[in-house]
């Protein structure tokens, strides 16, 4: 594996997920705004698909684009009594760029205060079957828990929307 | 040849056949349809009407495009592509024989399964964008739909991979060669029976087939989501049903038929080299059952639809997936 990726479809990329995010951010209407954010998901898949994390970008495209946002849009489309609720209101007061650049300088130096990452890349790729192997041997436990986790979400989220009987 | 231009010729195959199966498909649901209603179909464009759907395509690229001043401008244009694009996605991985193949994924069903989740995004784009209640009504079925459905495709694929111990179709297929007690082809229905019936009824409601046609719906939502196009971007959002219905069938012959693979002779050269041909006619049989459906079954309504796949469906496909998983490690297949 090369210790770096080509240039051009990177930038592509992260010009899609970074410009996505502040359309996403400036759109007025919350449709608008969820597809935004699923254009941002897709992107961030290519860049899975980018680092040779094949399995990675399609776990993303199924579950992020193809559950997530479908469900976002679902919801935002059958709550909405009438269509021009959808238009939200969009503060650009300075007070709020003051707030928003404030977050980014503390997001900032809380980043560059961590001690440099500087990983090797493994001399090829996993595939999907070492990752497979890997994650039912040696992280069986952890996946496992997390699985069950989720499980119990599921049914509380269940239980706690259901109706007379319960 | 660079893998660059490689590439481009094999996305170009790919759309090649997208569009040949589209127009064939299309001549072919009207047949089919006509002969189960005890009628003729299109006879008079060409021989036995074959040219009728040429016709067609002529006439809708020619339509006006139009588009509803109420509509949302971009959302509404952009709308088709992104039905059309997934279901083209859709094709890279699957293999037509050992070599002729457009990609060689490891990952290839999950890839299949991950462009058929993005289908209902680029439906409910439609329904939203065309600002009408029949069209929205249409969007959001699909969508519920598609997400209940693809939970029991997903469970009733893993028994195959389960048995070849891959995500990638040849190898699934070559998993399938040889007989079990001398006679039976070693094809994945058999062991996996259920989970076929499973992967047949949830591969007709993720191509909005009737009786799971509850999106369009032409009786009570006039098409739904598709409702405000005209010309070919109605083309468009019609082509990629069809080729969606040619994904399914195709899929189900690589995972549970032995995609190309011919019965008893699964090592001959001659049925090897034959094996497009072969891959084609099970896939098209395999339409041609779906039809048969679709002109059978009445549509049933969408709380029907929706319970069934909640409460029965993805139930047994999970008890189903765990007792494949306890067999195949006692008698070790």
């Amino acid at each position: 594996m090369p210790d770096h990726v080509s240039i051009v479809p990177f930038a592509v990329l992260t010009g899609a997920v970074v410009l996505g995010a502040v359309a996403m951010m400036l759109s007025r209407n919350v449709v608008h705004a969820a597809f935004w954010l699923l254009e941002v998901m897709m992107a961030v898949a290519g860049l899975f698909m980018l680092l040779s994390a094949g399995f990675l970008a399609l776990v993303q495209v199924m579950v992020y684009a193809g559950a997530v946002s479908v469900l976002m849009l679902f919801t935002v489309m059958l709550t909405l009594r009438r269509r021009e609720d959808a238009e939200r209101p969009l503060d650009l007061s300075a007070a709020s760029f003051g707030l928003a650049f404030a977050f980014g300088l503390a997001a900032a130096t809380a980043i560059g205060s961590l001690p440099g990452a500087r990983v090797r890349m493994p001399a090829h790729a996993p595939g999907v079957a070492e990752f497979g192997a890997l994650l039912f041997s040696r992280w069986a436990l952890p996946l496992e828990i997390a699985s069950v986790v989720l499980l119990i979400a599921l049914v509380g989220a269940v239980w706690w929307t259901g109706g007379e009987d319960r | 040849m660079s893998p660059l231009l490689q590439a481009l010729l094999r996305t170009l195959a790919a759309v090649a056949l997208l569009l040949v199966n589209g127009v064939v498909l299309i001549l072919m649901l009207r047949k089919v349809l006509a002969r189960l209603h005890l009628r003729l179909g299109p006879t008079r464009v060409g021989p036995w009407g074959v040219l009728q759907t040429v016709a067609d395509v002529f006439k809708l690229l020619t339509k006006e495009d139009f588009r509803p001043s109420g509509a949302d401008k971009w959302l509404f244009r952009l709308a088709p592509v992104l039905v059309f694009v997934p279901s083209f996605m859709a094709y890279l991985p699957l293999a037509l024989s050992d070599t002729w193949r457009f990609s060689d994924l490891d990952t290839g069903v999950l890839f299949v399964l991950a462009a058929g989740s993005l289908v209902p995004i680029g439906i409910l784009m439609a329904g939203w964008g065309s600002n009408a209640k029949w069209s929205l009504l249409g969007g959001l079925r699909a969508a519920g739909q598609q997400i209940a459905y693809e939970i029991p495709l997903m469970l009733s694929v893993l028994g195959p991979v389960m048995f070849a111990g891959s995500l990638n179709v040849a190898a699934i297929v070559n998993a399938q060669r040889g007989v079990w007690l001398g006679v039976i082809p070693r094809w994945f229905v058999l062991p996996q029976l259920v989970g076929f019936v499973i992967f047949a009824i949830a591969g007709q409601a993720e191509t909005s087939q009737t009786p799971f046609d509850m999106s369009e719906a032409e009786s009570e939502l006039i098409t739904g989501f598709a409702n405000e196009y005209s010309g070919m971007r109605f083309g468009f959002m019609f082509l990629a049903e069809f080729s969606n219905m040619f994904v399914v069938s195709a899929l189900g012959v690589t995972l549970f038929f032995g995609g190309w693979l011919v019965p008893w002779a699964d090592r001959n050269p001659l049925a090897l080299a034959l094996g497009p041909a072969v891959f084609m006619l099970k896939t098209y049989l395999g339409i041609a059952v779906m039809m048969w459906v679709r002109g059978t079954l009445p549509r049933v309504r969408v709380d029907q639809l929706l319970a069934f796949s909640w409460k029965t469906l993805i139930p047994v496909s999970l008890a189903w997936t765990v007792l494949s998983a306890l067999v195949m490690r006692a008698v070790n297949l």
